[in-house]
């Protein structure tokens, strides 16, 4: 086997943190990162039993202000930001004129004519461009994605640790709120969100801070069995809830409605880039589907980009895949033709020249009991 | 990290246990802390011709599926069939019980162009 080594790449302010803590690192897009402290399988049941703490720093943080902000965001984007009260958010895409995803991301209103795009790290400068090229005279938009660090905290005692870091009282949003604290005279944006399917927060501060909160929950979250946790869990975690990773599972060639999350874009609104070919898509139906499988019996885990079979036809490929350490069975996604897409039909995924059977399943592949 | 006196080493992460006319081969312990969780093996045949440094196993982690080179010409003649149901052994016991296959050597001589501990050491740093 060989390991790679990596050249040099951009770094969180919580590089040295990982570094000492033994993290190993690899290249994600332009960025270092953890992609494990110790193990991804403890890191993963850290944050399905207890609570885990992941670097988000290298995410993007898009500000839009102006008078008709909302406006014009709602013409860039698939979600209606009609329904979004000051203090809350949703998860959108930005789509481009042939309806394939440039990014997914969260867009939160914090105040009437203020938002905030929280973007994959891959997708800031590009999302910014685009943006940029469609604004309009009355909308500002700034890249603030240098100014912040973020901490993702997630789990089912992620409230416990909330109350040690702000007091029993403490208020926390609810599910996809957002709010501002006063923390050790530092500011803490919490969002009630995440890519995990546990109760948890996306948390954004000054990037001066990063290095004095990271150490703050860590030591706040000892008593509670906090783990830090690297990218691979972060991938596992998301694969069995089927949340999708741009660049992965969604691509300017693929659009929302084959990926399945209509429930994402609003096709009442009368205008956003995208809207014409969704609309023929939706009439027409789209020729393939982004389904989840799970592996039958013991065998080699699903890759990314392994070919997808049934009844003796190639009909797709993986876009993910990984053994499931809640199920400890395979698991992936992949787009297969439509007419093979329903829930119950057997594939055969192909490893290494040999076919092994799975099960197309209802999306989350993970249920909490 | 573990590196023991009595074991010959390739630059691909895999020693070599000297039997007589066998050689058990494994992954390092440097190896599997690489890897980590290891959670699939995929085992040669027994009876397969294993060429010098060609693909001959699988290891798969979470993360990745490494290839396991046999570091020595020869014929697979044991496989370690407790990997299928516990492949965590090659982390819990990398010299041991997390044994892979054993090659019976078209000529061990051959263990001589292997890395000792001491240059395998060196090579992980």
């Amino acid at each position: 086997m060989s390991f790679v080594s990596d050249a040099a790449q951009k770094t969180t302010p919580l590089y040295g943190e990982h570094v000492g803590l033994g993290a190993k690192m690899i290249p994600f897009g332009d960025w270092i990162m953890p992609v494990q402290y110790s193990s991804i399988m403890e890191e993963h049941q850290a944050v399905r039993n207890n609570v885990g703490v992941f670097d988000i720093s290298h995410m993007g943080q898009l500000v839009a202000t102006g008078p008709k902000t909302g406006g014009w965001l709602n013409e860039m984007l698939t979600n209606n930001i009609d329904k979004l009260e000051v203090g809350s958010g949703q998860y959108t895409f930005l789509l481009n004129e042939g309806g394939g995803i440039i990014d997914d991301l969260i867009v939160y209103r914090t105040a009437p004519e203020e938002f905030l795009l929280v973007v994959n790290a891959s997708g800031t400068e590009g999302d910014f461009a685009w943006l940029n090229e469609h604004i309009n005279d009355e909308a500002d938009l700034e890249n603030r994605s240098a100014d912040y660090g973020g901490l993702a905290i997630q789990g089912p005692r992620v409230v416990e640790l909330f109350e040690t870091f702000l007091g029993k009282e403490v208020d926390l949003p609810a599910r996809n709120q957002i709010k501002a604290f006063d923390y050790n005279s530092s500011n803490l944006t919490i969002a009630r969100t995440g890519y995990t399917g546990e109760d948890g927060v996306e948390v954004f501060f000054p990037a001066k801070d990063a290095v004095m909160v990271w150490k703050e929950v860590l030591e706040k979250g000892k008593a509670l069995g906090i783990r830090p946790c690297g990218l691979g869990a972060r991938d596992t975690l998301r694969l069995e809830m089927c949340y999708p990773l741009n660049g992965s599972d969604l691509s300017p060639e693929r659009n929302p409605l084959e990926a399945g999350l209509g429930f994402f874009v609003d096709l009442k609104k009368t205008k956003f880039i995208g809207r014409e070919v969704l609309i023929r898509a939706k009439e027409k139906g789209t020729a393939e589907r982004l389904v989840a499988f799970r592996m039958k019996g013991k065998g080699p885990p699903p890759r990314p980009h392994y070919p997808v079979w049934r009844e003796g036809e190639r009909i797709g490929e993986l876009t993910s895949g990984t053994l499931s350490p809640s199920l400890n069975q395979g698991i992936g996604m992949g787009y297969v033709a439509s007419p093979h897409a329903g829930i119950g039909n057997e594939l055969e995924v192909e490893i290494r020249g040999q076919k092994f059977p799975a099960t197309i399943e209802k999306k989350p592949l993970y249920k909490k009991s | 990290m573990n590196v023991p006196d009595d074991l010959f080493y390739t630059e691909s992460h895999e020693w070599v246990r000297r039997e007589g006319e066998n050689a058990r081969v494994g992954i390092t312990d440097h190896a599997q802390a690489e890897l980590t969780d290891v959670v699939y093996v995929e085992l040669p045949k027994v009876g397969a011709q294993a060429e010098a440094r060609g693909q001959i196993a699988v290891v798969e982690s979470v993360k990745a599926a490494s290839d396991i080179y046999a570091p020595i010409k020869g014929s697979v003649v044991e496989v370690n069939k407790a990997l299928e149901a516990n492949p965590a052994l090659i982390n819990t016991d990398p010299f041991g019980e997390g044994w892979i296959f054993v090659l019976k050597m078209d000529s061990p001589d051959d263990v001589k162009e292997l890395k000792d501990a001491a240059a395998y050491r060196k090579a992980i740093g």
